[in-house]
């Protein structure tokens, strides 16, 4: 990802523990949007770092 | 009644080298080599019965064709017995025979981990800071297409014609709930523009109803005939319409539900009052219409959503199971496979977002979606692609599927286990077993047979014609009496 506003993500499991501190009157709807969050902070530290260029490479052969 | 319905799954997985230069086939041939160099004894796959022509309509296209068989490729059999091999221009893993969808699921994840191992091994036989990295999907977004087919016995005694018009509704529908997601569109005409995300990888390749071929013109039902078994009595049905799935719950519907249809295809309780008019373009408009809102035509005139043609599947499988059991698709899988198939129709038809632990193509939409909002990002940019390839790359650290909290349903312990230990369940327990004690003793195994050398000519071949035979049940205690593979085909003689 070329994008350089990435958070430093302090444990593993966070996923879980957001859905634990969540408050449990907090609407459905924000606690998915929460979880989102914070996988999309993880994810943006995984992400193949030049999309087009990887996108442009993976060229398979017909299979099957 | 109908029979027991063994299945299987066969994953192609893409491949790309990193940080070298090298072809797609030598370099699933490292992949694999590394993996039964640096892991296992290496026995090598027989293809003595072996015809991809046969055709289930009665001819045979063998004589037109040569059968593709390139020797030099890597092609070998596991402990687990599995098959691991490079097809085409891919590294291949074929499931053990299983006997429910469940067993199913636990041996495609051992593939996964044996894809993830291999992936390992090689990086450390490469010894170039070069990396082979594979996926599970099945179409790389430029036109090109590698499978994931299932396999499922049935009666030879089914006509063939009810299976084609009868199966064909559940093969179009299904992907609402098994489709594996894909960012964009790879059917002529169509773009970005008009489809920016559909339900499967398959469907903008399929081009006929049915028919023999796998790499072009695609069928939706394959008339592939060559049953690695007693084909006096069964069939496999080889279907190549299907996405492959990082979620267990949609390899087990997948799987599980068309189990259930076979089954009911083949003692006559399906009916024929859901044939499609035009399938090739249903499977399309289903697929390219993530709302599922979208109606197709069936041949009595009236038109219906793929909800509601999989709620009549789904209503008529509960009545079969009233009537018939479903013993042979293993009665509490199948059970449990009529309670998800009926919740997850359930979350489909009002917030798609509540089977996102379930369906592989809601998963990667919400991510999709949150990330393209997120980054301001329009429909058609290279990072939204990229995101749809990267949830399938197997290596762990980089795979989004596993990040977005998919349901599992058999533990990390059973999926190690099934890497190396065969199912109790097929003849693939007598495969496996064999390969364990006597590799040495083994000079070929292929499906329906196994071909010893003991050190007396000539070589023997032990068939095995029927997958129900050979489980633990049937020759556990036999195998632990032996200890020389001589004195097992002695055994076998008496």
């Amino acid at each position: 990802m070329t994008e350089r506003t990435q958070k430093q993500k302090p444990t593993p499991s966070r996923t879980d523990e957001t859905v634990e501190q969540a408050p449990a009157s907090a609407p459905q709807g924000e606690k998915l949007k929460a979880e989102l969050d914070d996988l999309l902070d993880e994810i943006d530290e995984v992400l193949e770092t030049n999309a087009e260029d990887f996108v442009k490479s993976y060229v398979q052969k017909g299979g099957e | 009644m109908a029979i027991a319905k063994v299945c299987g799954i066969e994953t192609e997985y893409g491949i790309q080298v990193r940080g070298a230069e090298s072809n797609p086939v030598a370099a699933s041939s490292v992949l694999i080599n590394a993996y039964v160099s640096g892991v296992l004894r290496t026995v090598g796959w027989d293809f003595h019965d072996e015809h991809p022509g046969h055709d289930a309509r009665g001819f045979n296209l063998e004589d037109v064709f040569a059968p593709e068989v390139d020797s030099q490729l890597v092609n070998t059999v596991l402990t687990n017995g599995a098959r691991y091999y490079v097809d085409h221009a891919h590294p291949e893993i074929s499931t053990p025979e299983c006997v429910n969808a469940l067993e199913v699921v636990r041996f495609d994840r051992a593939g996964e981990e044996i894809v993830r191992a291999s992936m390992h091994a090689a990086r450390r036989l490469l010894n170039d800071g070069s990396e082979i990295v594979t996926y599970k999907n099945n179409s790389d977004g430029k036109g090109n297409s590698y499978g994931c087919h299932e396999n499922y016995l049935v009666d030879r005694a089914t006509p063939f014609g009810r299976i084609v018009s009868q199966i064909t509704p559940h093969f179009v529908s299904r992907q609402v709930y098994c489709g594996a997601g894909k960012v964009g569109t790879e059917f002529s005409g169509t773009s970005s523009k008009t489809v920016p995300y559909q339900l499967s990888q398959r469907a903008d390749f399929f081009e006929e109803e049915v028919g023999l071929e796998t790499t072009l013109k695609r069928p939706i039902v394959n008339t592939r005939d060559e049953p690695h078994c007693d084909a006096q009595k069964y069939r496999r049905l080889h279907v190549i319409v299907g996405d492959a799935n990082m979620s267990e719950v949609a390899t087990y519907l997948k799987v599980g539900t068309s189990a259930i249809v076979l089954a009911m295809i083949e003692d006559d309780e399906v009916g024929t009052d859901l044939t499609l008019a035009n399938p090739v373009s249903a499977i399309r408009q289903i697929s390219h219409d993530p709302s599922l809102n979208r109606t197709v035509l069936l041949r009595d005139g009236r038109r219906v959503t793929a909800l509601e043609l999989q709620w009549s599947l789904l209503e008529r499988a509960k009545k079969y199971e009233r009537s018939h059991g479903l013993a042979c698709v293993g009665e509490p899988v199948g059970a449990d496979v009529l309670v998800r198939w009926e919740a997850v129709l359930t979350g489909l038809e009002g917030d798609h977002q509540s089977v996102a632990h379930w369906v592989d193509w809601v998963a990667k939409k919400r991510l999709i979606d949150a990330f393209a909002e997120r980054h301001n990002l329009r429909q058609g940019d290279a990072k939204l692609k990229a995101l749809d390839l990267q949830y399938h790359d197997m290596r762990a650290d980089r795979c989004l599927a596993t990040k977005l909290g998919l349901e599992t349903l058999v533990s990390s312990d059973e999926v190690r286990m099934a890497m190396t230990e065969p199912p109790v369940t097929t003849r693939a327990y007598f495969r496996g077993k064999c390969l364990q004690r006597w590799p040495d003793d083994i000079v070929a195994a292929n499906w329906d047979s196994m071909v010893f050398d003991v050190g007396r000519d000539p070589l023997r071949r032990v068939p095995m014609m029927e997958p129900l035979r050979g489980t633990a049940e049937h020759v556990g205690q036999l195998l632990d009496e032996c200890t020389t593979a001589a004195e097992l085909l002695m055994r076998l003689d008496s």
